[in-house]
């Protein structure tokens, strides 16, 4: 089936079978192989990215639903050859280690402070409550994301 | 013991000391990492697994036509294809054998059976479905106990002579002394605690990618591994292949905690398939794979016994182990004796005797038993030793932190020859539990707790006061498959002053491209950011025995630091003739020689280029050296854990309401990083305590395959973590160092556990033990002083 979809500003129109995961056409059709997998039950979020402003897991996701839809993956965070705040934040304050969980973490905080920037403690946990991460222990992702929203609202 | 460390360099140099941000983040930050399963290939194909359905089961035939016809099926590889190459069977990393391919039998749900390569990964699945195999199925055996039943069929019928399952049979200490002591005991306590099978999960699968060059037969294999150079050198055992054409790339880690060490089999078939075919074959599991088939961790039956005196002093210790290990050996382990559980055994105490025996069976289960974040055993061992420890406390109406106090080993004691014969290397327990009960404020919380909950919940106080062990070898007494357990660090200074530090180990995500490149800092004075740290890749790295068991600082960190001072030694030639003075009148600072007495210096940058430039008559242009570094000792990291738990006895859920940790891992390198480590341990703690684990029903089905029945905490679970630091160096690190990525996994479960076990005794309810995970339905159990179903 034919798909058009736009990608972090770019509009792609592809040839995909009706079964294809979105995680998938992203990954290989596109390359774009920041998005990550790490389950088969929509558990860990490694695969968030933004779809018409929500996250959304893409492994559970097939590339035909995104059809017409406006797509941001964590290679489109940057904008203008500036990192986002969340970005910058994740490594000011150790929200990361081995890094796989990261581009979905950053991706659920992004959404998150755009809409609350000043979330408290609680309102981050449990924003990212679908998302795993097996090397941080949480609380420095959590710090992150607080300090993203921070400087997101001081720039108003 | 300080608490405290200066750095001796400026932030800008970042030596040790410094909590510099680190340099891999950029490119994670930005979805530029590199994973397995982002490398692609020019034709490439992709390959996967036929598995067992059923524990235990003779193989009548396999039918592969349908998958065969399938569009886009490449091949359809058996067990019989492999046996036909002597690739069957392959070594384990314990001098055990394992299938590549079952031939004869399965052995438990989820073993490899065929694999299926096609042009694309949706048609290899559909195809690997479309293999029939026809099983007789066998009855499965899913405990060690019913393992070593007399007349229980025996899982190891490949072995020639087998008859019965067990697996090994190990002992140490002294068992008449600890016989003499237990005779004099005024109370002993016993403990009997299953610590259960759970799995390391990194959030990124394995995988390879096996690229063998039809034309040359050089095979370049990226993989998942957490060991690089000795999977080249096994893999040059198994496979047969030439050891200089054979490339390991191990690419960045999504997260090891052991489950990277060992070779799986669909490493070995992607290779195979690759070299039969002459194209590049991607093998990458799924969740479930993983989580099924590859290596789990613990699964240890504990037996433990302490001798004591009625004032509160331990004479001695019993313990007896009874582990699971799957159907093959293939637990990552020195092959001498069990390091990690009997060298810590003891755990942080002082007394004389201890006699200590480890039994492992077969069973119907996925093998493995690697360390999860753990020092080969020493987290069961740590574990059985911390929860007796409490149970004495209790037992004699102590409180567990004047027990501890009591029975700690005194810091003038070390280094300390422990009853099973090992020796610690430094150590100062009493202040490491001190600062955690300020910490935690030990004394507030025992009162909140006899004040009582407000909602009528019961508070527990929980302690654990862990001493592990990492940073293997010496060489002597320490190897994996032989291979002795040194590591390596190459260092070379290029002409404008700026360096690669090539290492043997590979970090999975503790931050060594920063880590390392501080202590050169450190040594030389160059700036971390001007240090490129490269490791992984077995063309362009010194051998080296890989990162697991914390032990990349205590050894890969020597060698580094062991290194740059050798090349210190030569800079300081080539700065004498640079300024013209005697070697014996030069002085170091960080980055810089001078003329002692004078302004008169070289920096280390003009040394470097002089030592391409403009050499001394009679040294060796360059500046590079590689050291090969063979630990005299492991390290003995400590700590103290304080936890505060809220039970609600209504329906016997738990929730840590505080927690301080004090960890002693030496001199820190970056702080920063070794905290992320601590915290990243204290939550694996906390999985293990409160909901992570694998269970198999009586047909050896595997309960917990995927992240909906293996409960792996979110961030809404968590805990938050107060961390403290005390520091005492080892005294035969060469930076005082010792490992950190394990002491929070190894030391925390015990903590939590006491801590509901502290609630329910002080609210009344004589509670002995709860198995981990210390589920609802047990705690409720255990208050109302009924049996539950496990
Ligand atoms: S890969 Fe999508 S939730 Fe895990
Ligand atoms: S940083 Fe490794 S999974 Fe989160």
């Amino acid at each position: 089936m034919q798909i058009t979809v736009t990608v972090n500003g770019t509009t792609y129109t592809s040839d995909v079978e009706p079964r294809r995961l979105l995680v998938d056409y992203i990954r290989n059709d596109l390359g774009l192989t920041g998005t990550h997998i790490g389950c088969d039950t929509t558990s860990c979020g490694a695969c968030t990215l933004i779809m018409d402003g929500k996250p959304v897991k893409s492994c559970t996701i097939l590339a035909v639903q995104a059809d017409g839809s406006e797509i941001r993956t964590v290679e489109g965070l940057k904008r203008d050859g500036q990192l986002h705040p969340i970005q910058k934040a994740f490594k000011e304050h150790h929200g990361l280690q081995c890094g796989f969980c990261t581009p979905g973490m950053m991706m659920v905080g992004s959404a998150l402070i755009e809409q609350n920037p000043r979330p408290s403690e609680e309102e981050v946990r449990w924003a990212i409550s679908g998302n795993i991460c097996r090397c941080t222990g949480y609380q420095n992702i959590v710090a992150a994301i607080q300090a993203a929203g921070r400087e997101l609202a001081e720039r108003g | 013991m300080t608490t405290t460390v200066h750095p001796k360099t400026s932030p800008e140099v970042g030596g040790i000391g410094h909590a510099v941000r680190r340099k891999e983040d950029d490119r994670f930050i930005q979805g530029a990492g590199r994973y397995l399963d982002d490398i692609v290939l020019p034709g490439m194909l992709h390959m996967a697994i036929v598995r067992s359905p059923i524990a235990h089961g003779r193989i009548r035939s396999i039918d592969t036509s349908a998958a065969e016809q399938t569009e886009g099926v490449v091949a359809v590889i058996t067990g019989q294809m492999l046996a036909e190459h002597n690739l069957a069977w392959m070594p384990t990393l314990s001098g055990d054998t394992q299938a590549v391919l079952a031939t004869d039998k399965v052995r438990y749900q989820g073993q490899e059976v065929a694999a299926v390569v096609a042009t694309d990964p949706y048609i290899a699945r559909d195809a690997a479905s479309l293999v029939f195999v026809d099983y007789e199925e066998l009855p499965a055996i899913t405990s060690p106990q019913q393992a070593l039943e007399p007349g229980a069929p025996v899982i190891r019928d490949d072995k020639e002579g087998k008859t019965d399952n067990v697996a090994y049979i190990w002992e140490a200490g002294d068992k008449e002394a600890t016989d003499a002591a237990f005779a004099k005991a005024d109370v002993v306590v016993t403990l009997d605690t299953h610590y259960p099978r759970s799995h390391p999960s990194p959030l990124e699968t394995c995988g390879a990618l096996a690229d063998v060059n039809p034309a040359t037969g050089e095979a370049t294999i990226y993989l998942t591994s957490q060991a690089p150079h000795a999977h080249r050198t096994l893999f040059a055992l198994v496979a047969g292949l030439p050891e200089e054409n054979i490339r390991i790339v191990s690419p960045d880690i999504g997260g090891g905690f052991g489950n990277k060490v060992p070779i799986y089999p669909g490493y070995v078939v992607a290779t195979v398939a690759s070299l039969l075919l002459g194209k590049p074959v991607k093998w990458v599991e799924t969740r479930t794979e993983n989580l099924i088939s590859t290596g789990f961790a613990r699964d240890y039956h504990m037996h433990g016994e302490l001798a004591l005196t009625s004032d509160g002093r331990i004479l001695a210790m019993r313990a007896s182990i009874l582990s699971d290990q799957g159907a093959f050996y293939a637990d990552a382990q020195p092959s001498r004796f069990r390091a990690g559980l009997f060298h810590i055994c003891t755990g942080s105490y002082d007394f004389g005797a201890a006699h200590v025996t480890a039994k492992g069976a077969y069973t119907n289960k996925a093998p493995g038993g690697v360390a999860y974040r753990c020092s080969f055993r020493v987290t069961e061992a740590s574990y059985l030793i911390e929860r007796l420890v409490d149970n004495a406390a209790w037992k004699l109406g102590m409180d567990p932190a004047e027990f501890r106090m009591k029975n700690f080993i005194r810091p003038e004691q070390f280094p300390y020859r422990s009853p099973t014969g090992f020796v610690y290397d430094s150590g100062d327990y009493h202040t490491a539990l001190r600062e955690a009960m300020k910490l935690v404020d030990y004394e507030g919380w025992r009162r909140k707790q006899a004040e009582g909950h407000p909602e009528g919940k019961l508070y527990g106080v929980g302690i654990a006061s862990f001493t592990e062990v990492v940073g293997a070898g010496n060489s002597k007494e320490y190897d994996i498959a032989g291979i002795k357990m040194f590591d390596s660090a190459e260092l070379r200074i290029h002409p404008t002053g700026k360096a690669i530090l090539k290492l043997g180990v590979r970090t999975q995500g503790q931050g060594h491209e920063t880590t390392f490149a501080q202590i050169v800092a450190e040594e030389l004075g160059i700036p971390y950011t001007d240090v490129k740290v490269q490791e992984g890749d077995t063309d362009n790295t010194p051998y080296g025995l890989g990162t697991y068991a914390s032990r990349s600082t205590p050894v890969g960190g020597a060698a580094t630091a062991v290194v740059a001072r050798r090349i210190r030694e030569k800079a300081k030639k080539i700065a004498a003739h640079l300024l013209e003075a005697s070697e014996d009148d030069l002085e170091w600072e960080p980055g810089r020689f001078f003329v002692r007495g004078t302004d008169k210096g070289v920096t280390i940058q003009e040394v470097a280029f002089a030592a391409y430039t403009n050499p001394p008559e009679g040294l060796e242009a360059g500046l590079e050296d590689v050291c090969y570094y063979d630990p005299p000792n492991m390290t003995y990291p400590f700590g103290s854990y304080i936890v505060v738990v809220e039970v609600d006895p209504g329906d016997g859920t738990w929730k840590v309401v505080d927690m301080a940790a004090v960890d002693d891992c030496g001199v820190r390198i970056n702080p920063m990083i070794v905290e992320g480590q601590i915290m990243g341990g204290l939550t694996e703690g906390f999985a293990k305590a409160n909901m992570q684990w694998i269970t198999f029903d009586e047909q050896g089905n595997c309960i917990g395959s995927n992240f909906l029945d293996y409960l792996v905490p979110t961030a809404w679970e968590t805990p938050r973590f107060k961390l403290g630091a005390t520091v005492t160096p080892s005294p035969h690190h060469p930076l005082g160092a010792k490992g950190v990525g394990e002491s929070a996994t190894v030391g925390s479960p015990a903590a939590y556990v006491n801590a509901v076990l502290d609630a329910l005794r002080r609210a009344g309810h004589p509670v002995e033990n709860i198995d981990m995970p210390v589920l609802p339905h047990r705690v409720w159990g255990a208050i109302q002083g009924v049996a539950v179903k496990p």
